[in-house]
């Protein structure tokens, strides 16, 4: 019976934790604000913790930086103007979608310069394939003949 | 042909083997990199902890070189920190500020008094703004403030002997001799 207590709380816990970031109450004076508010913390990242971003973590930071947004956008800045304001200060990695600089190009482009590469080995082993079964040259026919022949 | 297809496996382990030599020597990713280098410390109007009903502003920061502290009573490395700070003080004579962050003023002033307050005075930051200003995401974190109040270093986590003595004193001195 005991034992059965434990699991139903241990599930319960378990169940709960997703809801356990973001719970503070905050007042919106609208609902486009309150929109903008969320979209906005669901894309910066919290500095504090690697993978998380604002909305769903509980760390200080993070919570200040959520209340410092709603400010923002309560006095009347654009997204855009928001998001600069997080990148002044915490730079790239605030931002899940980096910005492109000298820096973060490499980021942009790899993955694409790694698609060629790949397509590239792709495209040339099938040609030599190709060659493989079609191409016989003069001599390797010649050569094929009196083998045949032999 | 047949000679180049060989190579290809060859390629792609120097390439994975140059990748994660210079992946595994990237420093911390816990630590970021600080935006507000060689910048001036941030504008700020913020009442000060142990002179109760003073305001203190950026203007305060200047004037002589500064360690700018980020500390708090909730957070227990700061406690570590202290030791050092102190020693710091005693020793170099350095001006050190505080900065008290996201905090309660009464438990501070307790917990200067308990362990003693090596700084010349403290900036209360209750709701973290000129935390975030600085582009501060824990604490403590420790910036070097030449006289002229630019940031010169920044510092995340403890401020240990050896840090103090292989990073903070050589860059002290150096910018002691350039003014």
């Amino acid at each position: 019976m005991r034992g059965r207590w434990v699991l139903a709380g241990c599930l319960f816990w378990v169940l709960s934790a997703p809801s356990l970031g973001a719970i503070e109450a905050q007042a919106f004076p609208d609902e486009t604000i309150k929109a903008r508010y969320y979209d906005l913390i669901a894309t910066l990242r919290c500095p504090q913790c690697l993978n998380t971003n604002l909305a769903g973590s509980d760390a200080m930071i993070a919570q200040n930086l959520r209340a410092t947004v709603l400010r923002l956008l309560v006095e009347g800045k654009s997204d855009a103007e928001v998001e600069q304001f997080m990148f002044e200060r915490y730079g790239d990695f605030i931002l899940y979608e980096p910005r492109w600089t000298a820096k973060t190009w490499l980021l942009w482009l790899g993955p694409l310069g790694l698609a060629l590469v790949g397509l590239s080995v792709w495209w040339s082993m099938g040609a030599s394939s190709r060659k493989a079964r079609h191409g016989l040259s003069e001599s390797d026919r010649a050569n094929l003949k009196q083998l045949m022949d032999r | 042909m047949a000679k180049q297809s060989v190579l290809i496996p060859a390629f792609v382990f120097a390439g994975i083997v140059v990748l994660l030599w210079f992946g595994f020597q990237l420093s911390d990713p816990h630590l970021l990199p600080s935006q507000k280098l060689n910048d001036p410390v941030p504008d700020f109007e913020l009442p000060s902890l142990t002179a109760v009903g003073e305001t203190l502003n950026a203007a305060d920061l200047t004037g002589e070189i500064s360690l700018l502290n980020v500390w708090a009573t909730w957070c227990p490395s700061c406690i570590a920190e202290h030791g050092e700070l102190t020693r710091i003080f005693e020793t170099t004579g350095l001006r050190i500020i505080g900065v008290n962050y996201n905090d309660d003023s009464d438990a501070a002033r307790a917990w200067l008094k308990r362990w003693g307050d090596p700084y010349a005075f403290h900036i209360v930051d209750e709701d973290g703004t000129l935390a975030i200003d600085l582009g501060v995401y824990g604490a403590p974190e420790t910036f070097v403030v030449d006289a002229g109040g630019i940031i010169r270093y920044r510092h995340v986590g403890v401020v240990t002997q050896k840090v103090f003595e292989e990073t903070f004193a050589p860059l002290i001195q150096n910018l002691k001799d350039a003014s």
